[in-house]
């Protein structure tokens, strides 16, 4: 039998080609982003993992993450065996054995560990988040809910989008001026709140915004027909809904100040710093101390000391330690987001 | 009388109009007599009187007047767009929650208080004027917490108290002997029709003394509008109910009084059996008998 004429048969055509290109360009596109983050992670877990993994029991270098940042003595001579060792373990060896002959490198800050700067990165992630998240939700909340169009409401909205887009380095000045000269404050923890608070808000505020946008009106309207007032509705009708959104939200604001090293480099930032941040004489102190962090720290080690097989390990190591001080702190907002999710379910 | 007056004066003038207007009014009332005997012994509980609404720059209402009689069902009827809503969320002030709405000119009384005065208390006001919207909110909490919401706003905690109220409030909105095994259960899990019996069930837990009905059967299927339905012949014993609805047949049904309104205007407002049965506007008669709207 005679096959029927297929109208649907494929006809190479100017528009087929142009078709295939343009999902070819689109397709590798997406992978040009999933080869570049792949590229950055995987060299940072390789190279990072070797400071902070060891062949030998307990496999993890706890030092890496408990100790202070210490000098790297490397002991060379001609004919023996060279000698790399921290700066306290040098002088121990130095009791017992002659090292006069040797020809001695130091690098700083290229052994021991990163405690202090793990510690310091913490402090200023769960300070600078608190301040931004309460100041970014009552704005958001006054401009979703309270305010009324008007001249003013545009200002300020222009406010968080022009505040959104200055550079770091700009919010880092206005931090020292403002907190640390202004204010008095002087370089500290304090100062770095501040200053990486205000570099977050519009991200916060955009996002609360958007997050209280979500919660249905009826729930409002509901609340406000039974006599509540707008606070005792947004207090118990609004705000509860909208709070896993905005923490979802703030995972990102928490990356970015987590990482930033500009805005802390002048605000509460130190190289170096023997005393840890509880050592403090009087509870006020807290407050007012710098600290060290671990973006401040990468920026130092990758910059100010020299690049070498001795020194990759703490600069690469730290890089994967940073990374992995926010995944962690991701993680657990968004815990704490699917755990408020499934307590107020709509 | 101003260019926004109604352009033909329904017929029970007395009963609606303001003095100013009743005297100019000349039509006689003998078509009073359809009305059932108990309209005209309620009292006037709402009075709306000249009341223009501008949202923004648009004119939503013209020279509204109406008196609402207590312990009957008002209905409002009229295509969409009509400012029936608007009217009936005027009587609470939801409006205040839009910006750039106000009521331009008259008043709304309420037991002859003006409820646009600034002395006012908004939150006195709702507490006294409750309302079911047209989608049903139950809020994402447990039925119990659904009811108990507008005491506990209150300071109501006392717990033999407010279980008293959830049963009284269930039973009231007909909705107890359907949920009685679950009060903690979240309100979500009810059905469309049962959610909106639980914010009927809500709003009379606050003991208003006038509830208002923004189409509260619009989502609902016929077997749950005609239990909400029944449940407003309930209610009425107890509340004055303000309506709106699109649907002529349950505006027949449910109510004692018709508004109807076309174009941001009150057309026509009179006992509903006269509205449905014998309308004095041509607009009435077209729009019920569907020849538009």
């Amino acid at each position: 039998m005679h096959a029927p004429n297929n109208p649907f048969r494929k006809q190479v055509t100017a528009n087929l080609r142009i078709e295939a290109g343009i999902n070819w360009l689109l397709r590798l596109s997406a992978y040009a982003i999933v080869v570049a983050a792949s590229i950055i992670f995987l060299t940072i877990f390789w190279k990072g993992s070797k400071a902070l993994v060891q062949p030998t029991f307990p496999f993890i270098n706890i030092g890496f993450l408990t100790e202070s940042p210490e000098t790297l003595h490397v002991l060379e001579k001609a004919g023996s065996p060279t000698i790399s060792m921290g700066d306290r373990a040098l002088r121990e060896y130095e009791k017992d054995h002659d090292v006069s002959g040797y020809h001695k490198t130091s690098y700083v800050y290229a052994a021991g560990g990163i405690f202090p700067n793990i510690v310091g990165t913490v402090l200023l992630v769960i300070g600078s988040m608190t301040i931004a998240l309460v100041l970014g939700i009552f704005s958001a909340v006054y401009l979703s809910e309270y305010s009324r169009q008007g001249p003013f409401i545009h200002m300020v909205r222009l406010a968080i989008l022009n505040l959104a887009g200055v550079p770091s380095i700009v919010f880092g000045l206005f931090g020292f001026g403002m907190f640390v000269l202004a204010f008095n404050w002087g370089v500290s923890l304090l100062a770095g709140w501040f200053t990486l608070a205000f570099m977050v808000l519009p991200v916060i505020i955009t996002a609360s915004e958007e997050s209280l946008r979500a919660v249905p009106r009826g729930f409002r309207e509901g609340s406000l027909a039974l006599g509540a007032t707008q606070w005792q509705t947004i207090r118990q009708n609004v705000l509860p809904y909208a709070l896993p959104g905005i923490l979802t939200s703030s995972i990102l604001g928490i990356a970015r100040v987590a990482g930033e090293t500009a805005p802390i480099m002048f605000t509460a930032a130190f190289v170096m710093r023997d005393e840890m941040p509880w050592q403090v004489k009087h509870f006020t102190d807290f407050f007012f101390q710098g600290v060290m962090a671990l973006p401040y720290h990468i920026y130092v080690v990758s910059s100010k000391i020299p690049q070498n097989e001795y020194t990759e390990k703490v600069q690469y190591g730290t890089a994967f330690v940073f990374l992995v001080v926010v995944i962690g702190i991701a993680l657990a907002s968004v815990m704490a987001r699917i755990k408020m999710r499934n307590r107020y379910k709509w | 009388m101003n260019e926004h007056a109604p352009a033909v004066k329904p017929h029970h003038t007395v009963n609606y109009m303001s003095e100013s207007q009743a005297s100019e009014s000349a039509r006689p009332s003998e078509t009073m007599a359809i009305e059932p005997e108990h309209h005209k012994r309620a009292r006037t509980l709402i009075d709306i009187e000249h009341v223009d609404f501008f949202y923004g720059k648009s004119h939503a209402l013209h020279d509204i007047n109406l008196k609402i009689k207590e312990k009957l069902v008002t209905a409002f009827i009229g295509p969409s767009g009509c400012g029936k809503s608007t009217l009936l969320r005027c009587l609470n002030r939801m409006n205040d929650l839009i910006d750039g709405t106000r009521v331009a000119n008259g008043a709304i009384k309420i037991h002859g208080v003006d409820i646009y005065d600034p002395a006012v208390d908004v939150i006195e006001l709702r507490k006294r004027v409750g309302m079911v919207f047209q989608k049903s909110n139950p809020f994402p909490k447990s039925i119990y917490e659904n009811i108990v919401y507008g005491l506990r706003l209150q300071g109501i905690n006392n717990k033999s108290r407010l279980d008293e109220v959830v049963e009284r409030s269930l039973r009231g909105a007909a909705l107890w002997e359907e949920v009685r095994d679950r009060l903690h259960d979240s309100a979500l899990g009810l059905s469309g029709g049962q959610q909106q019996r639980l914010c009927i069930a809500r709003a009379i837990a606050v003991e208003p003394e006038i509830i208002l009905m923004d189409e509260p059967c619009s989502a609902l299927d016929p077997i749950a509008t005609a239990k909400v339905e029944e449940l407003i012949h309930e209610l009425k014993k107890d509340y004055t109910i303000v309506i709106v609805t699109h649907n002529m047949q349950q505006a027949g049904r449910c109510s004692d009084m018709t508004a109807f309104f076309y174009l941001g205007k009150l057309i026509e407002f009179d006992a509903t059996e006269k509205i449905f049965t014998n309308p004095s506007q041509k607009q009435t008669e077209d729009y019920i008998t569907g020849r538009f709207g």
